[in-house]
């Protein structure tokens, strides 16, 4: 997963950036299933992988690489960088180290032969509204896009 | 050795999948028998296709090559190996490169769950279908890269056409397969399952196969499925990405011998891997056929004849034809040949009727029948069906099918609920 993570932000091509992105959303869905929540795993490959990454591919194919790929590579902020990835690290390693009582049991529940059963009753039991809502947004999105793309409206 | 033999015993009487008793040599030893006997039917396929095609169109089809063009296959992947491998300049070789290996990955590591009988699976993950469904969508990317690293514009379009059709049809595929995964929650205690084997032996505790459940949505469930498992595979009527009258070849134009035949290898694994999908959820995976009706013990008996039948059936087919073939002294190698082919299959036949062996190839047999109904019918489709042009395609994907199957979904759902309060009032 660092590994791709590395690649998407160094290659000149975004072709090239786009597959390292593929194979970083891969290593995501391996590491749910370590973590034994394997319908999260299977739904992000089929999701992200299969469904987003194609869009991304299509629209960098469509827009030009030519002048993209010439331009020099800089990265001038360098300084801002290096001060918010050590932050974010120190936040890592200090829930890491002091924070064991921010989760209970120290061993993850293993819950993985009905994990999808248990997702499903959650999800449309107490958790209901969230998902109304949040398909909500997903048919605004839709309606959106198809109303840019209309030639009439 | 005789330990090996123990050991070999030991394991056949068990009655786990080797993933599930977290036994890797027998993982190997499956994954091994998997990939030789998909290797096996791609090269059985192409011959079949070319065959039932032609007699199709009243000519014969390859009759040169072995006797009846039984070699044609081995000839085709001997000049595809010996080929000159071109690649394009400008073509950006690492995605050219690794274009042909993501879409053969993706085609064949589905098969990882495809189950052949209640504990012939390699494995079998509680996400099963959402597995597979999950692992052939990403042969999306393996075909837009290898439009992509052509550097060329028919392959361009065709690789762009070809994902914007399988994109559309997977929404299609998957609302079908949720349609039918709901059906398995149809028991005592209210929950369904993912897991291929667990949709079998559903449709097993209910006593029909899904296609017939709930008159007439199984079956329109599955009509949604088998159009879209058509056209999520590319082949016609829905090939318009790679049909050689309007874009040379589509998205593997630029790719020749080996490559070329990696991508002819993923495309027929897709189908008899869509296929199997498509006789777990509706047809019953490995069961034979009439369950419940016809069930019991003598039923069994009789059922577990067919295997060896059909194969006697086959060889006695062949042995017509080795009576038929010409008496010129030309032709004497071939009829040996065929003759042989005949006994082979006539050995099977008989080694079918073994009792020990009997038990238990007949799960295989049953399920391997009803993929070869469906490879069968894929070829039907191609040499009857006039092809698609892209935006009725498209209209079709998104303005027919999906409506349709939202609407199986719903009155599945609700026939289901009905039923079920039924059972527990």
């Amino acid at each position: 997963m660092l590994i791709g993570g590395i690649l998407v932000i160094t290659r000149k091509n975004p072709v090239h950036s786009a597959l390292a992105l593929i194979v970083t959303l891969l290593a995501q869905a391996s590491i749910y299933l370590m973590l034994y929540a394997p319908f999260v795993a299977g739904v992000q490959i089929i999701l992200y992988a299969g469904g987003i990454m194609v869009l991304f591919l299509f629209v960098i194919m469509l827009v030009s690489i030519d002048r993209s790929m010439r331009e020099r590579q800089f990265n001038s902020q360098w300084v801002a960088g290096i001060i918010a990835a050590t932050a974010l690290g120190g936040l890592f390693i200090a829930v890491y180290t002091k924070g064991t009582n921010i989760f209970p049991d120290h061993a993850l529940p293993v819950v993985e032969n009905d994990n999808t059963q248990k997702i499903a009753t959650l999800l449309y039991g107490q958790y209901m509204f969230a998902f109304e809502i949040a398909s909500l947004l997903l048919l605004v999105a839709i309606i959106g896009a198809v109303v840019m793309a209309k030639k009439k409206i | 050795m005789g330990q090996l033999v123990q050991y070999v015993q030991s394991y056949l009487k068990s009655n786990q999948t080797p993933g599930a008793a977290g036994n890797i040599f027998w993982m190997l030893v499956y994954i091994m028998l998997v990939f030789v006997g998909l290797s096996v039917a791609v090269i059985a396929m192409n011959w079949l296709e070319r065959k039932i095609l032609a007699h199709m169109q009243v000519r014969l089809g390859p009759m040169r090559v072995g006797p009846h063009g039984l070699l044609q296959p081995i000839a085709d992947a001997l000049k595809l190996l010996l080929k000159e491998d071109i690649m394009p300049t400008e073509a950006d070789s690492a995605i050219f490169w690794c274009a042909p290996f993501i879409v053969v990955l993706a085609a064949f590591t589905v098969f990882v769950v495809v189950p052949f009988g209640p504990t012939h699976a390699i494995t079998d993950m509680n996400i099963g279908i959402l597995f597979m469904l999950g692992v052939s969508s990403l042969s999306v990317l393996g075909i837009v890269m290898a439009g992509w690293a052509s550097n060329s514009h028919y392959p361009l379009i065709g690789a762009l056409r070809s994902s914007a059709q399988m994109v559309s049809y997977e929404v299609a595929m998957g609302l079908a397969v949720v349609s039918a995964v709901l059906m398995t929650s149809l028991n005592a205690s209210g929950t369904g399952t993912l897991s291929m084997i667990g949709i079998v032996e559903a449709q097993q505790a209910q006593g029909e196969w899904f296609i017939f459940k709930f008159f007439p949505l199984g079956l329109i469930a599955f009509f949604i499925f088998a159009v879209a498992m058509v056209a999520e595979t590319n082949r016609a009527p829905f090939d318009l990405a790679e049909a050689e009258s309007e874009l040379t070849a589509g998205f593997h134009t630029e790719y020749s011998g080996f490559r070329w035949s990696l991508f002819f290898l993923a495309e027929y694994s897709a189908m008899i891997a869509v296929s199997s999908i498509a006789v777990t959820l509706w047809l019953g995976g490995w069961l034979r056929p009439f369950p419940h009706w016809l069930g019991g013990a003598t039923w069994d008996q009789i059922f577990s004849f067919v295997p060896g039948v059909t194969f006697l059936f086959l060889s006695a087919i062949t042995f017509f034809n080795v009576v038929r073939m010409p008496k010129h002294p030309y032709f004497r190698i071939q009829t040996i040949g065929l003759a042989g082919f005949g006994a082979v299959l006539g050995f099977i036949g008989l080694a079918l009727f073994v009792p020990g062996v009997r038990v238990r190839i007949q799960d295989i047999f049953w399920f391997t029948a009803k993929v070869a109904g469906f490879m069968y019918l894929y070829i039907w489709y191609r040499g009857t069906f006039p092809r698609y042009r892209f935006d009725q395609l498209m209209k079709m994907g998104w303005k027919v099918l999906l409506p349709m199957g939202l609407g199986v979904l719903l009155l599945t759902a609700c026939v289901g609920l009905f039923q079920q309060n039924l059972w527990h009032r």
